[in-house]
């Protein structure tokens, strides 16, 4: 009860401490009027003590222990203040998050612009609920940092807003502040584990299967790419040119690896949503893996056949974005 | 916060161990001679088995090891001074705790208390010394334990980093400190009893004199009172600093008499003789007796005065006390009743023959008091006493061995042997101890008065004028009236260290010390209730009370804090111009859902907003390649203005 109440009075604090409705345009510059200070467990256990050295410097009239007293009070102060400007100034900026499988976890990439000639020491970054990262930011120059953040379900994941914090320099005083710039991630459906191979001739209706595996009928050479699967290196213009030689790797027009479609209809009629994107996703990978050219029908979707980086990761998107 | 995941506890680092080690050192070393030996001993041998431990890698001690040692270490101080409780056991503990704390500390959280500990160390250490040298001692253990402290929050900081910052963060934490010192409002402690041990280091002067004490008293160096003059100070021979008087002798040992106390001094000064106005900062001692040039003309402020002209505060001398007073050389008369008469003429059976049977046959001589006098100071010179800081033991008549035997002896020699002779010869006579002249600084006009200058002489009782001092060491030495101590003890004597001579190129240099122990006395340490009134009356606060103080120190505080706050906000750099007219416009399309987004460029930005607003195409475009032109190429004044004006005039 009183932890609910607590957590909604946090939550319209930050609403207030954000003023504008998230997400805020980049770059996001902690100004001043941002940032919030206040002590430490640490620094009420350092006040409470300076408070019990006061009594005891008054009730035995020490001098010196009232000078001893105002000096940490004064150093309690002082560590306010540079704790405050830890922070005050820095701007924050986004990068592009690359996307990542269901179950997985997102790195949004953040950068953070120090404008200043002091270094920012130790700032500890989060999102609400996730693992903190610690990091400098050097004098006129920039850090980037990587958020870490669950991604439980496919589909578009938005960055919460992000905790900026710092106790550096005595650990008594803690100044943080909240940023929300736009930024999301694309979450890939979580493929599946085991399941019934790729079903090769889905996309054709009353076809034959051919015999082989569709690497009959070669097509010519093309530049490699470290996608490709190592079968297909043309080792013999290897063997040619000599190892400095750009790799090569063989084309083929086999009908087969046309005829590879993987189709959301023809997946067991009683399979829910999920697991046929699960399905799909895992099919998607095993082709590219594999090397071979497919295509993906999803209900009012449908792309061509292809392979390579680009073409898993629009299938995988489409998958991934699917009835959202 | 809520809904936070819960940070893992790291273990300390070797660097950070290290550090808190050095703090634990600090704070330690500096009050060695204040704990007993044996404690002494049992924490620098924990602090080396820890810095074993950590030297060799090695796992710390089980908790049970650590119990044993925290049960033996309290048994150990409960022994020492029966309790747990009072002052000096309540140190020992911290010190017990410091040692421990060192030998447990896995966590960044028990480098927290280790710190917290350390500053308490150092409060305590003022407890026994408020000297400049060791607050300036005290500053470097604040100086290591504030960067172990900031060590705690960055593991990685590089120790010369660390102490750099804890050493700027000190100094930037003087102003408040000043502030605060000197207009926290003050209180007079205590605010409760305090244990029964908590004076028990002052030194000085004791309520009795017993052959030795004083000449045990001379070897310390430690100022008794400082004295200051308004206007030329008198004669050094004038120099006498009355204390605690003895008339009661028991055995060997001179006791004070009858301490009741009453507001009028028993004589009267004589109008007609010199007198020196004078201000006198008196050193705690934790006893009740004030120290006064003889003979003051009226008591302190709420002090009282004995039947034996002996001034008393009413309580016991805790804190730096200053009182003003006017003395006069002379006393026109002293009357005394007859029981302090009979007390002046007591002797104890059985002790010192000779002594009284030459007192006896001077009374059965001579009928005058005056003239048996004159003997007694003629034959006390006769006699070619010895004085010196080195005097043989001497058993049991001791009155008998100094005069007869050995005829060495030092002050309290001479003065108890001579009163013992004059009553034997039937005169009144009794025993003063105090203060014999003094140094003075001439850098700041004030006279130091040490226990190296510790006296002893004696007043005989004459029916015609009353009280009359008699130096009987003045007789036989008077160099030690005249000059000093050195000058009167013989070649060889072992002197206090400053009372030595060939320290003559050190003079100058010793009295500029004096004087600014003198000022830190005044203004650091003896800055009290009264002090702090006088101070900001004359700062210009009429009747300062403690809201005035609260507010003036609240409003300055915050002066201070926004200087500081400004001071960094002006240096954060400001916004270039171009960047902020880009910003604006972006700002303004934000409620249209066209803001500018982090990744994109001048160039695609205006693309999409050339799409949304068809119309403004041209417009759209002559912002963006002026910005772009600006950001990248050379800042032009005019087109800067240029720019400005145009997405001020740009509306969707």
């Amino acid at each position: 009860m009183l932890k609910a109440f607590r957590s909604t009075l946090h939550e319209r604090f930050i609403a207030w401490a954000l003023r504008s409705k998230p997400p805020e345009p980049v770059p996001v510059v902690l100004s001043q009027r941002r940032i919030y200070v206040l002590p430490t467990r640490a620094g009420l256990l350092y006040a409470l003590s300076l408070l019990v050295m006061l009594i005891g410097a008054i009730n035995y009239n020490l001098s010196l222990g009232y000078a001893l007293v105002f000096l940490l009070a004064g150093l309690g102060i002082t560590a306010i203040l540079h704790a405050f400007r830890n922070l005050a100034g820095l701007s924050l900026t986004v990068g592009a998050a690359t996307p990542v499988f269901a179950g997985g976890t997102v790195r949004f990439p953040l950068a953070l612009r120090n404008p200043d000639v002091r270094t920012r020491r130790l700032l500890r970054l989060s999102l609400p609920g996730q693992p903190e990262v610690t990091v400098d930011v050097p004098p006129d120059d920039s850090a980037s940092v990587h958020l870490p953040h669950d991604a439980p379900r496919r589909g578009w994941l938005a960055m919460p807003r992000a905790t900026l914090e710092t106790v550096w320099p005595l650990g008594l005083v803690r100044a943080w502040s909240y940023a929300a710039p736009e930024l999301t991630c694309l979450v890939y459906p979580k493929p599946a584990g085991a399941v019934p191979p790729a079903p090769t001739f889905s996309g054709i209706e009353g076809g034959t299967p051919p015999a082989d595996s569709g690497d009959e009928d070669f097509a010519g050479l093309r530049r490699h790419q470290p996608s490709d699967p190592l079968h297909h290196v043309a080792w013999k213009s290897v063997a040619r040119y000599g190892a400095e030689a750009p790799l090569q790797t063989k084309q083929f027009a086999g009908s087969a690896a046309q005829a590879l479609w993987f189709d959301w209809d023809a997946l067991p009629a009683g399979m829910d949503v999920e697991s046929r994107l699960s399905v799909l996703a895992r099919w998607v990978l095993d082709a590219e893996a594999a090397g071979l050219a497919w295509g993906l029908r999803l209900p009012g979707v449908e792309l061509a056949q292809s392979h390579g980086p680009d073409h898993t990761h629009a299938c995988l998107k489409a998958l991934a974005l699917y009835g959202g | 916060m809520a809904a936070k995941s819960p940070k893992p506890v790291l273990p300390l680092t070797p660097a950070q161990t290290w550090w808190l080690l050095a703090t634990g050192m600090a704070a330690f070393l500096p009050l060695t001679l204040q704990v007993p030996a044996w404690l002494s001993a049992v924490a620098g041998a924990a602090f080396l088995w820890r810095a074993a431990l950590a030297w060799f890698h090695q796992p710390l001690p089980t908790r049970w090891v650590l119990s044993l040692i925290a049960l033996a270490g309290a048994a150990g101080v409960f022994l020492q001074y029966r309790t747990l409780f009072g002052q000096q056991a309540g140190v020992a503990l911290l010190v017990i705790f410091m040692a421990l704390k060192q030998l447990e500390a896995r966590a960044p959280r028990d480098g927290l208390a280790i710190v917290l500990l350390a500053y308490f160390l150092t409060l305590t250490r003022f407890l026994e010394d408020q000297s400049i040298q060791t607050a300036a001692t005290m500053l470097g253990t604040l100086v290591i334990a504030t960067a172990a402290l900031a060590s705690l929050s960055d593991p990685l900081g590089k120790p010369r980093e660390l102490l750099r910052l804890s050493g700027l963060m000190l100094v930037q934490a003087l102003p408040f400190m000043l502030i605060l010192f000197v207009l926290f409002p003050r209180v007079s402690g205590p605010l409760w009893g305090l244990p029964a041990d908590a004076y028990s280091s002052l030194t000085g002067l004791s309520d009795d004199m017993s052959p030795g004490a004083i000449s045990h008293l001379v070897q310390s160096d430690a100022i008794a009172f400082r004295a200051k003059f308004d206007g030329p100070p008198p004669p050094r021979h004038e120099l006498y600093w009355r204390g605690p008087v003895l008339p009661h002798l028991d055995g060997r040992t001179w006791r004070p008499g009858n301490r009741a106390a009453a507001k009028d001094l028993p004589y009267r000064h004589s109008a007609d003789s010199p007198s020196y106005a004078y201000t006198v900062t008196l050193e705690p001692h934790n006893k009740a007796w004030l120290f006064a040039l003889e003979f003051a003309d009226a008591l302190p402020p709420d002090a009282t005065v004995t039947a034996d002209a002996q001034m008393l505060a009413k309580k016991p001398v805790r804190e730096r006390i200053r009182y003003s007073l006017r003395s006069h050389t002379a006393v026109a008369h002293s009357p005394a009743s007859t029981a302090t008469l009979a007390e002046a003429l007591q002797l104890p059976a059985g002790l010192n023959p000779r002594t009284l049977a030459l007192g006896a046959q001077w009374r059965s001589e001579e009928p005058d008091a005056l003239r048996r006098l004159d003997r007694a100071v003629a034959f006390m010179r006769d006699q070619r006493l010895l004085y010196t800081l080195r005097p043989p033991l001497m058993s049991q008549h001791v009155a008998d061995e100094f005069l007869f035997d050995y005829q060495r002896g030092f002050c309290e020699h001479f003065s108890a042997a001579f009163v013992v002779l004059m009553r034997s010869a039937g005169v009144p006579a009794r025993v003063v101890t105090g203060y014999q002249g003094g140094e003075r600084n001439p850098v700041d006009d004030t006279w130091v008065i040490r226990q190296s200058d510790a006296h002893a002489w004696a007043e005989v009782w004459l029916a015609e004028r009353g009280w009359v001092r008699i130096d009987p060491t003045a007789a036989s030495a008077p160099a030690r009236i005249e000059q000093d101590l050195a000058s009167a003890v013989p070649a060889g004597d072992p002197l206090p260290f400053l009372a030595g001579p060939g320290f003559d190129f050190l003079r100058e240099l010793r009295y500029r010390w004096w004087a600014a122990n003198n000022t830190w006395n005044q203004w650091i340490l003896g800055y009290n209730p009264q002090r702090q009134q006088d101070l900001l009356a004359r700062l210009g606060m009429d009747s300062p009370d403690w809201r005035k103080m609260t507010a003036a120190l609240a409003v300055l505080c915050g002066a201070v804090l926004l200087v500081l706050i400004g001071a960094m906000l002006w240096s954060l750099p400001r916004r270039d111009p171009v960047e902020r007219q880009w910003a604006r416009l972006s700002r303004r399309l934000t409620r249209r859902g066209l803001a500018r987004q982090g990744w994109e460029g001048p160039q695609d930005y205006g693309r999409r907003l050339a799409v949304a607003f068809p119309a403004k195409t041209e417009e759209i475009s002559r912002i963006v390649s002026l910005y772009a032109g600006l950001r990248y190429g050379t800042l032009s004044p005019e087109l800067l203005t240029e720019l400005r004006r145009r997405v001020a005039a740009f509306k969707p």
